[in-house]
């Protein structure tokens, strides 16, 4: 099964842009020699396992997770923990992150690999915690857990490859298709059967023919895949744009791809979960692309995790006057790379060097519209815009700003220049502290109510405790005094006879 | 939005043609007197006059009121009308994008409203004149306050001599007689209409414009006039007639198609445009004055915020 007469739904808006992707095809893919230091980052809610002076070996775990959902990460090369502490890192924010810094010993022992792993529906969870294990996350650039991605208990029809790569200038997908086309195919054999998929489709733009060929080839042997070749529309690999062009269906709003009965995973991605099970290997590299202005040997290169960006770039042999800016990723998603000590990552898929451009100061919203035309959520990103700038967050979020997939479409053409995703980043990072803010508060009201109850419950008994004590003092008082009125007659009765005694006596005596 | 201006060009001329110099004052004043305000408005708010003139939003707006204008208005008609558009609509509500009016339908209404005699008074086209008024009478009347009558014969324009005579309980047939009407609509405004329809599609072929917004003015407007000619085909002007106006087509392709005032959907546009046409025609047929588009855009810019809120498109994934 290999032909593509697989119906092709259109979505929304997208752009038509300059690939670039020859500059960095034309070489194979060639490996990085392990540095002399490497520094990874330790993933949020990890716990570090290794400690400073310990020798690890490649492919050893260096974290653990209480979530047992967080993957964990591995030394990428063999040597001794030198650090764990702050060290630059490509992110927003531009925060420092903790990481361990390992200096290689120049042996680059492997662990034993784990024992191999046949996926079938029995082995299921035995299948999500190897991937786990072996540290599987998406590796498209979003960075998403494999495991929990795979671990839906929904009935999945398809499974998607997602072959696309449709940022200008990255091409590591494409150079991973030409020259392992089988391990892709293994891979998507892999996570189909875990998933148990009817199904494989592997989506892949028709600017790579070659991709395709090689591709098409060694699925002619394979039980399931299918390669669909989708056109050359930014942003088709995102993943919701590829499950409408292949399914025709859209992915709710706030759900899951597993809603409609699909799973949508990376190329390299299947690759890597392959190794996982097959052949208990570690994700400890990935095959990155270096390229842009300057870059005077632009390629594909197979690079241990924790490599410093300054390595990539000396390796690809990169003039540093010529670039004006780095970035980890591709020229719409891509985030600013501000110190070239920091290590690529699992998501690092390219290493772009951005030529100077023209700088154009923002501009006030016309309101003009392109943006709408070209948003493939179909939003308006024009009054999320409006609304964040009066910092109308859930107008903005009635606006669908959740929906927005940050792909930057509407950044590039904006004729006023607004860098609008940053906009929206910023909206849906307010929106979700309001949330937060809110749940907190309610839970405080809720308690502060409770507590209010309570005490009102235990005044309530106390009055009524009391009223009860108030209520037997008098009966007891007043049985008292009836005692004593009783009593008081008793008195009076002798008196009178006392005094009737008296009386008799003296007439006695007076007689 | 230099392409918009570029759109303007042929219409413009041919209208200058028609009327003669009095058109060119108009631009040239208007212009004048925009660009003035707008620099001393961006020096006021402390911005940045350069990037402030470079977006050309200014001169659109001064063109688009002195079209809109009669021909060979005075000087200081001209600067209370730019006040108006640029300083009032435009400036005190925050500056370009945050406009909740059309500046130049702004500036025409006060005039409009302020001096309605002056604003009805047209020249009369060429072809029923001996000789248009020359440069040295023009520049009399706008500078010098010259009166017009003396030097100029001055009418009513086609829309405005139709009220009128429909006022009278003239047939349609008799008042189009005159040499004042072409074979559609006003003789020689039909082939400015044209024009300024020619540079519309022109904004439409490179996109700067959605197509939606003409159709659905010209559609609002359409229908209406429609209706009421089939009901009573004496009494109110066929659709053509209508449409091949300066009035409506300008405001199809120039006027209602500003984004600032305007709606944000495709289906709030529509709405938006075809609110423009409907109200425009109703004002033609029953309101107190000849034209109601400028009317009709701002009623509708009060409406724009209500549309958006009841036209926001389902977002990807919102549908099912």
């Amino acid at each position: 099964m290999s032909s593509s007469n697989q119906k092709i739904t259109p979505f929304h808006g997208g752009l038509h842009l300059d690939g670039h992707k020859q500059v960095s095809t034309q070489t194979p893919i060639a490996s990085i020699p392990v540095p002399q230091y490497l520094h990874i980052p330790v993933p949020h809610n990890s716990e570090v396992t290794a400690t400073v002076g310990e020798h690890v070996l490649r492919g050893q775990a260096l974290t653990t997770s209480s979530n047992s959902m967080t993957p964990a990460i591995h030394a990428s090369s063999s040597g001794t923990v030198r650090a764990i502490e702050m060290h630059a890192v490509v992110n927003r924010s531009g925060q420092l992150l903790d990481c361990i810094s390992i200096e290689t010993d120049g042996n680059d022992k492997s662990i034993e690999p784990l024992a191999a792993l046949k996926p079938s529906a029995d082995n299921k969870q035995e299948c999500l915690d190897r991937l786990r294990e072996c540290g599987i996350v998406g590796l498209g650039g979003a960075g998403f857990p494999t495991a929990i991605k795979v671990a839906t208990d929904k009935s999945i029809d398809t499974l998607i490859i997602n072959a696309v790569e449709c940022e200008p200038y990255i091409t590591c997908d494409d150079m991973l298709m030409q020259e392992q086309a089988s391990r892709v195919i293994n891979g998507a054999e892999t996570l189909a059967s875990i998933v148990s998929a009817k199904e494989v489709l592997i989506g892949i733009e028709d600017n790579k023919p070659e991709a395709i060929k090689a591709m098409q080839a060694a699925a002619s042997n394979a039980e399931r895949g299918k390669i669909v070749i989708v056109p050359t529309i930014y942003p088709s690999g995102g993943e919701k744009q590829l499950i409408q062009l292949l399914t025709g269906k859209e992915v709710p709003s706030g759900g899951l791809p597993a809603d409609l009965g699909v799973v949508c995973v990376n190329t390299a991605t299947a690759t890597a979960s392959y190794d996982a099970l097959h052949q208990g290997l570690a994700l400890t590299e990935r095959i990155i692309t270096v390229t842009g202005a300057g870059v005077k040997k632009p390629g594909n290169y197979l690079t241990r995790l924790g490599t410093p960006i300054s390595k990539l770039l000396d390796f690809a042999e990169t003039d540093h006057k010529v670039y004006q800016q780095l970035r980890m990723g591709g020229p719409l998603m891509g985030i600013p790379v501000k110190d070239t000590s920091s290590p690529v990552v699992k998501i690092t898929n390219c290493i772009l060097a951005e030529a100077a451009q023209p700088q154009h100061a923002e501009q006030p919203c016309i309101r003009c519209g392109d943006c709408v035309r070209v948003c493939p959520a179909k939003l308006l990103p024009q009054q999320l815009y409006w609304f964040t700038r009066a910092t109308e967050f859930e107008k903005a979020e009635d606006h669908g700003l959740f929906d927005c997939i940050e792909c930057g479409c509407c950044d590039y053409v904006c004729p006023s220049n607004i860098p609008l995703v940053d906009y929206y980043r910023h909206a849906k990072f307010e929106a979700n502290n309001i949330k937060s803010e809110r749940i907190r508060s309610d839970r405080a009201r809720i308690r502060f109510e409770q507590r209010e109850q309570r005490l009102e419950r235990k005044a309530e008994e106390k009055a009524a405790l009391r009223a009860a004590k108030l209520k037997k003092l008098k009966e007891r008082e007043e049985a008292k005094a009836a005692q004593q009125e009783g009593t008081q007659d008793n008195k009076q009765d002798e008196i009178a006879a006392a005094l009737a005694r008296v009386k008799a006596k003296k007439e006695k005596t007076n007689d | 939005m230099r392409q918009v201006l570029y759109a303007l060009i042929p219409g413009t001329l041919l209208m200058s043609w028609i009327f003669g110099w009095g058109v060119l004052t108009n631009l040239i004043l208007a212009t004048i007197f925009c660009l003035g305000f707008e620099i001393l408005a961006i020096k006021l708010r402390q911005r940045s006059v350069k990037i402030a003139l470079s977006d050309y939003s200014a001169v659109v707006t001064a063109w688009l009121l002195a079209i809109s204008l009669p021909p060979m208005m005075p000087w200081w008609m001209l600067l209370i009308g730019c006040c108006f558009a640029i300083i009032v609509a435009k400036h005190f509500y925050g500056g370009i994008g945050n406009n909740p009016f059309n500046p130049a339908m702004v500036g025409y209404v006060v005039l409009l409203i302020a001096y309605p005699l002056q604003m009805t008074q047209w020249l009369a086209p060429s072809h029923m004149v001996e000789a248009l008024p020359s440069l040295a009478n023009t520049l009399g009347v706008v500078f010098a306050g010259a009166d017009l009558t003396i030097d100029a014969v001055s009418m009513a324009t086609p829309l405005d001599t139709l009220k009128t005579e429909l006022g009278l309980s003239k047939t349609l047939g008799e008042i189009r007689s005159t040499a004042l009407f072409g074979t559609l609509a006003g003789a020689g405004w039909e082939w400015i209409a044209g024009l300024y329809a020619l540079g519309g599609l022109y904004l439409v072929y490179l996109k700067i414009i959605p197509w939606q917004t003409p159709v659905a003015l010209i559609a609002g407007m359409g229908v209406m006039a429609s209706v009421f000619t089939l009901a009573m085909p004496d009494h109110f002007a066929p659709p053509t007639f209508h449409i091949i106006t300066t009035g409506c087509i300008l405001g199809a392709f120039f006027i209602a198609t500003d984004p600032v005032s305007g709606c944000s959907s495709t289906k709030g546009r529509v709405i938006f445009a075809a609110g423009v046409g409907a109200i425009a025609y109703i004002i033609r047929g029953w309101g107190g004055y000849p034209d109601g588009i400028a009317f009709g855009v701002l009623l509708m810019n009060m409406a724009a915020p209500l549309i958006d809120h009841y036209t926001v498109p389902k977002a990807y994934g919102q549908s099912s």
